[in-house]
């Protein structure tokens, strides 16, 4: 059992995909501008690894090994468009602002690396809580990420306005440089920096 | 037997996916187009100047939408609807291929869609044109004698978030509201310039908004596509 919990949660801080990995920096540059894309795209990407890694695990000792990259990449693009076409149905805004980078999970680094690090070689239980760790733990930095890029960058979260309308009066201003990508990547930055030397003492 | 059972292995998971996706496609894609109906229906709304804030689009725009019309490039009115709004064609128009029709010398049709936003009627008229990354669209709402401007929506696909990706909102918007796109009864457009509007000669002030700062070739793509789409309707707009 504890065993379980740990895939749940090492993801989420000592193995997170995007701090300690390094890998779906793209997406997490792009979709963080506003919160709610963010999240948005973070329940899209825990869907598709947790699913992804399910169904390859179902399969994974049928799978020819000559074809098994080709068979895992059919898998997730089937569940990154069908992600996509229920986003387009039912949530057409966010859908509107995720725009390509929703077809780019198909590309995401982190999906085809549970692939097949894990899923290839481990039970579907397993699998699908090592899919949903991994997902919440990209999806925990896109919303840190988003949480201070809204806030600082347009003075709202989830749309809301937060910053009082006084303090602009006083001068205040939003900063244009929080909504830019390169400011995503100095916050993904400072959090590493923030991270890396509490792990190093373990 | 190996190479065999990878090619059975292949064939049988292509058709079943196959068939989900085309499963999925068909069952949602009533959503999605009514998504894309709604929000169109908003803009135009919008560009008429109708508060849309917390309404249902449907039902206002089938009571406020007066009529819709196609019109061709000798301004004559080749059709017109009063019912079934979203399933006419002029609802349906995709402006660049019409405009690339234009542009290549073929007859070509225009939309007018024309709102009553309880105030007057107002004819509102689609964009199409380019940004700086991409394509840049919008309507623009006209008085019914096509003087002055009632209300514009822009909208784009991938510009600069913060400078060119401004055009969408209200402040860069509203600046529209009150233009002339005649200056003694000649065509002049509306003019999207840089150093402040407030400093021109009271004249130019009438069909000139400001451009946004950082976003220059996106404000110059807005000026473009305004000249560019309403000329095309000149010869309609001239037998007003």
């Amino acid at each position: 059992m504890s065993k379980n919990l740990e895939l749940l949660t090492a993801p989420l801080r000592k193995a997170n995909p995007v701090t300690v990995l390094i890998l779906g920096i793209c997406s997490a540059l792009a979709v963080t501008a506003k919160l709610k894309p963010a999240l948005v795209m973070a329940l899209s990407v825990t869907v598709v690894i947790a699913l992804s890694n399910l169904v390859i695990s179902l399969l994974r000792k049928g799978i020819p090994s000559k074809i098994r990259i080709i068979v895992q990449l059919i898998v997730i693009a089937t569940l990154v468009i069908l992600v996509d076409q229920f986003l387009k149905a039912f949530v057409y805004d966010v859908s509107k602002q995720l725009s390509v980078f929703v077809g780019l999970i198909i590309t995401n680094c982190i999906v085809m690396g549970r692939l097949e690090a894990f899923a290839m070689g481990n039970g579907p239980w397993e699998s699908l809580l090592d899919g949903i760790g991994n997902g919440l733990g990209y999806g925990i930095i896109l919303v840190i990420v988003a949480f201070f890029r809204e806030l600082f960058g347009s003075g709202t979260l989830l749309g809301f306005q937060i910053i009082p309308e006084g303090l602009y009066n006083f001068g205040y201003m939003n900063n244009g440089l929080m909504i830019l990508p390169p400011m995503a990547l100095i916050i993904v930055g400072v959090i590493i920096w923030l991270q890396k030397p509490e792990e190093d003492k373990k | 037997m190996k190479d065999r059972y990878i090619f059975f292995y292949i064939t049988v998971l292509t058709a079943v996916v196959a068939l989900l996706l085309s499963a999925a496609a068909l069952v949602l894609q009533p959503y999605q187009e009514a998504n894309v109906n709604n929000e169109k229906m908003m803009n135009i709304l919008q560009a008429a100047d109708v508060n849309v804030e917390g309404a249902n689009v449907q039902e206002l725009f089938n009571k406020d939408c007066v009529k819709m019309m196609l019109v061709n490039s000798k301004g004559e009115v080749v059709e017109e609807t009063t019912e079934n709004y979203t399933s006419s064609a002029a609802f349906k128009m995709n402006l660049k291929d019409e405009l690339y029709k234009r542009d290549n010398g073929q007859d070509f049709v225009l939309p007018i869609i024309v709102i009553n936003n309880g105030k007057e009627n107002v004819n509102v008229l689609p964009l199409q044109g380019a940004g700086l990354w991409g394509p840049i669209w919008g309507y623009i709402g006209m008085t019914s004698d096509f003087q002055n401007v009632v209300g514009v929506v822009f909208d784009h696909k991938s510009e600069t978030p913060g400078l060119g990706a401004e055009i969408t909102t209200e402040k860069f918007r509203s600046q529209f509201q009150g233009k002339t796109i005649f200056s003694d009864g000649k065509f002049v457009s509306i003019d999207v310039v840089k150093g402040g509007v407030a400093n021109l000669a009271a004249d130019l002030q009438k069909h000139s908004v400001d451009a946004i700062s950082g976003g220059t070739i996106t404000s110059q793509g807005v000026n473009n596509m305004i000249e560019n789409v309403l000329g095309s309707y000149l010869p309609y707009i001239e037998k007003q």
